[in-house]
């Protein structure tokens, strides 16, 4: 056995707030080898970034960090910044989560491959050039010289995540931080990503410390698992010992909230015939209009889907598929161009803002972020109670109430009312967009994205009350969702979207077990399932493929 | 909806993701309360306030007003247009009017500390500098306020109107705006002075504040387009909120902090505008006084009398820099990325906490 790459000992990040210290990451030890992939899962604020960070010594001021953490050797707690700019880029190298902001807009990727190669060697520009197009061939970007000069905006998502990993590798680091590398990309380019991220710790030898939320990505890489909670390492093992016996019980509730495709219970829905549909799209255009130089852009073509009362139909595709443009166009926030939209019986495709007023009541919709669906300035339950007051349905006292049920219906204290939204968490806020949209009691409910941005567990919570409340109140429900495990969870049937056109749609079980379009077989075949064993197997297949 | 008051709104609260600990300094504390304890926090900032209204409140009840049928006598002995006897004891060879003021402690310089009859000394012709100078702040303050509260009321309107209609509303309205600032302001400021100089100050206020609006119009345009994007929006629209509703309930509360910030930053570039305009000669004139006329009808004797130069700089000073001092605290306030820096006090106190810690241990 070699020697460990990395040996962190009684590794403690506190953070300085307010006139106390709290700790974010408490007694961490852990070795890593060189070859091997530790994987750090847990929620949001569990510590796994700020641990990551503090080995690199990134913090910000006002943390302070105790232990020991060695990389080759060298101690980078209390380092010198001298030590640490030789060790960063180096012999640790950082992929960050958000690869359009970790990339400096206004540098080709090339120039930026380029100023790490030569600040760490005594190379010429020629030299460094070649060194750099190597790496980029290396991630397998397309047309490499000819990328070596392109600005990240002209990339797409996953090759810009590529030519961030090709900056990273620039100096055979011997250990790698990827910092959730693939959250922000679609399902079908994350299993690209994985997989070379795969073939280069082979091929190189690097030792991966993986910091992630999703237990399939970590199926997939990891060889170690470390699960974290509140700061605290809770359970530590091997990748198959930690999937197949969870001892920790936080674990086998983390794994548990883990949604998995074709699991689910099967979903009826009992159909009373000749019922008119709550929404009915015809062959619907929807473009943005075109602005000075910009040319109209079409999102969306020809799309045509009904639901009927009391169904949930999800909507999936990738980003850029123009599956929220039609639930925006749904519930009249987006004219159309051409086709037929109805809502509730009503011909909304050329109404204006005073014709939708009436419509207003029997829509809802949940947003996607929780940070900015509410407004910050307004207590949550004026937020709540805004569509009944405009309704003209109740005022005062009696607007109170309504107020307090709806938030009794979603599960919140009814005290809740006079919160403000940062007091929040993200699932509370989401809650609170639920009980928003269902104040009118309305009979189509469009959520879109609802749970991108929670954490498995707390989406898990989200989902079951999603699934209560549609069963009690039975309206109609467009659930807009990049995540087919999620949308299993919930969804009668299944409507999948590429590039603004509708590609299949059926039962949900139909989508999922015998889709007969190659796009979505893709799609189904790349989501990351948590289980060791069968992403191996999935991973061979592919390969096969290839 | 009222907020009800007896409930604590501190029970429970469970603040999880990402910022879980940077939030902790501000859990169980509405939006309002939040921007306070920063701005409390904010040294110079809070310096600044008492020191204005101290000043604020000395400089207004110095004088004889008469406010309809009230007539408030002022604390100060003389008025800023009586004509006095020249004070020629006690001042250098040659010199008339000089200041009393001591403000130099006995043990020093063995005179007592004390204002004397004339604490700012006489101008030409016998009128006490005192009176003068707390009459030139009473207008100079004036004209910044009015300027203040109609450049935020233009401004703030401009500018939401074109940031959330967009189109040709906005375009109509940019260029109107855009043509404004082409005009420089001191010349536009020298106009009119020279036309309604004598129609008051109150006028010329008016007039100023119809030229001051742009930059802040901008601002909350930018604020606007910004703001009209996010989901409340979207939400508010789709609960049925009409076009004013959402700009005023919704956008116009989240952009406030942007709209206070910079109606400060103006106040204290409006005090600066009349005083240059005043020493220009266009401002306010003569028997009136303001700051700027002051230090414009005695820039000569600055060699031979400097305080009449002085104290009327002072309380420009003091009133532009308490104002822009005020405007920064607001600034930090209002952004919720300032955090609180970790000072040398702090790092001393940790360390004796975590001495202490050792010590029981």
């Amino acid at each position: 056995m070699s020697e460990p790459v990395l040996k962190v000992k009684n590794f403690t990040v506190e953070f300085w707030v307010d006139g106390v210290w709290y700790p974010a990451a408490v007694d961490m030890n852990f070795e890593l080898n060189p070859g091997r992939v530790l994987a750090i899962v847990g929620e949001s604020g569990s510590g796994k970034s700020t641990t990551a960070l503090g080995i690199v010594n990134l913090l910000s001021s006002n943390a302070r960090m105790s232990g020991s953490v060695k990389v080759k050797g060298q101690e980078m707690v209390g380092a010198r910044p001298q030590v640490l700019r030789k060790f960063r880029g180096k012999e640790v190298a950082y992929i960050f989560q958000e690869p359009m902001t970790a990339l400096n807009p206004v540098y080709t990727i090339g120039f930026q491959i380029v100023e790490t190669l030569r600040t760490h060697f005594d190379m010429g520009p020629k030299e460094a050039r070649a060194r750099a197009v190597e790496l980029l061939t290396m991630v397998d970007i397309p047309n490499p010289e000819g990328s070596f000069d392109k600005y990240p905006h002209q990339l797409s998502g996953g090759q810009r995540q590529r030519a961030m990993i090709a900056q990273s590798l620039a100096c055979d680091p011997g250990l790698l931080i990827a910092d959730e590398p693939t959250t922000a990309l679609d399902v079908t380019v994350q299993a690209e990503i994985l997989d070379l991220m795969h073939n280069l710790k082979n091929k190189l030898n690097s030792a991966i410390l993986l910091i992630t939320h999703d237990m399939g990505v970590v199926a997939d890489m990891a060889d170690e698992i470390l699960v974290m909670k509140d700061g605290y390492v809770v359970e530590h093992g091997s990748s198959e010992q930690i999937f197949n016996k969870p001892t920790h019980p936080y674990t086998k509730e983390l794994l548990g909230a883990v949604p998995m495709l074709g699991t689910s219970a099967k979903r009826t829905l009992t159909k009373e015939k000749a019922q008119a549909p709550v929404l009915n799209i015809e062959n619907v255009t929807i473009a943005y209009p075109k602005r000075g130089r910009v040319p109209e852009f079409v999102a969306v073509k020809d799309f045509s889907l009904e639901i009927f009362p009391g169904e949930i139909v999800g909507l999936v595709g990738e980003s850029g598929s123009g599956k929220t443009t039609v639930g925006r166009a749904a519930i009249g926030l987006l004219p159309i161009k051409s086709g037929k939209l109805e809502i509730v019986g009503k011909d909304i495709s050329k109404a204006t803002q005073k014709e939708l007023f009436p419509i207003r009541r029997h829509t809802g919709i949940v947003f996607q972020d929780p940070a900015s669906s509410l407004n910050p300035r307004l207590p949550i339950g004026e937020s709540i109670g805004e569509p009944i007051f405009l309704a003209g349905l109740a005022k005062g006292e009696a607007l109170n109430k309504r107020v307090e049920d709806l938030l009794e219906q979603v599960e919140l204290p009814r005290s809740y009312r006079n919160r403000f939204p940062h007091e929040l968490s993200g699932g509370q806020r989401q809650r609170v967009g639920i009980a928003r949209a269902l104040a009118l009691t309305p009979d189509l409910l469009i959520a879109d994205e609802p749970t991108s941005a929670l954490d498995v567990s707390v989406q898990a919570r989200f989902l079951d009350l999603l699934l209560d409340l549609q069963d009690k109140l039975k309206f109609a429900c467009l659930f807009i969702s990049h995540d087919l495990a999620v949308v299993d969870i919930l969804a009668h049937r299944i409507a999948v979207m590429q590039d603004g056109r509708l590609v299949e749609v059926g039962e949900r079980d139909a989508i999922l077990k015998h889709a007969k379009d190659p796009y979505t077989q893709r799609l189904i075949a790349a989501v990351p399932v948590p289980n060791p064993e069968e992403q191996r197997k999935r991973r061979e297949a592919r390969l096969a493929a290839k | 909806m009222a907020r009800i008051k007896n409930e604590k709104p501190n029970e429970n609260v469970t603040q999880g993701g990402e910022n879980a600990i940077q939030n902790k300094e501000i859990e169980g504390l509405s939006q309002g309360q939040i921007v306070r304890r920063r701005f409390v926090r904010h040294k110079a900032a809070m310096t600044s306030v008492f020191v204005l209204l101290f000043l604020i409140i000395a400089v207004f009840t110095s004088l004889e007003m008469k406010l309809g049928p009230f007539r408030w006598r002022g604390w100060w002995q003389f008025k800023y247009d009586e004509l006095l006897e020249l004070r020629t004891e006690g001042c250098p060879e040659g010199i008339v009017g000089c200041p009393t003021l001591d403000a130099v402690p006995s043990f020093i310089d063995g005179t007592p500390m004390g204002l004397g009859r004339h604490p700012f000394g006489q101008d030409d012709i016998g009128r006490d500098y005192f009176a003068m100078v707390m009459r030139g702040a009473q207008r100079s303050i004036y004209v910044m306020v009015v300027i203040g509260f109609l450049a935020a009321a233009i401004g703030t309107v401009v500018g939401a109107i074109s940031g959330y209609f967009r189109g040709w509303v906005d375009a109509v309205l940019m260029r109107f705006t855009d043509f404004i600032i082409t005009i420089p302001s001191i010349i536009i400021g020298s106009v009119v002075g020279y036309h309604f100089g004598n129609l008051g100050v109150g006028f010329l206020a008016f007039y100023l504040g119809l030229f001051a609006w742009t930059g802040l119009s901008r601002l909350v345009r930018g604020e606007f387009l910004k703001l009209r994007e996010l989901e409340f929006v979207d939400a508010a629209r789709v609960a049925g909120a009409s076009n004013r509703r959402i700009i005023f309930k919704h956008i116009l509360p989240n952009a406030v902090g942007v709209i206070i910030v910079s109606v400060t930053l103006l106040m204290s570039g409006a005090i600066l505008l009349e005083t240059a305009l005043s020493y220009l000669g266009f401002g306010v004139v003569a028997p009136d006084v303001s700051l700027g006329s002051l230090i414009s009808q005695y820039q000569d004797s600055f060699t031979t009398r400097p305080w009449l130069f002085w104290y009327p700089g002072i309380f420009i000073i003091t009133i532009a820099l308490s104002i822009n001092f005020i405007g920064d605290g607001l600034r930090d306030a209002f952004d919720p990325r300032q955090r609180r820096r970790l000072t040398k006090k702090d790092k001393e106190r940790a360390r004796a906490q975590a001495k202490i810690a050792a010590q029981n241990d």
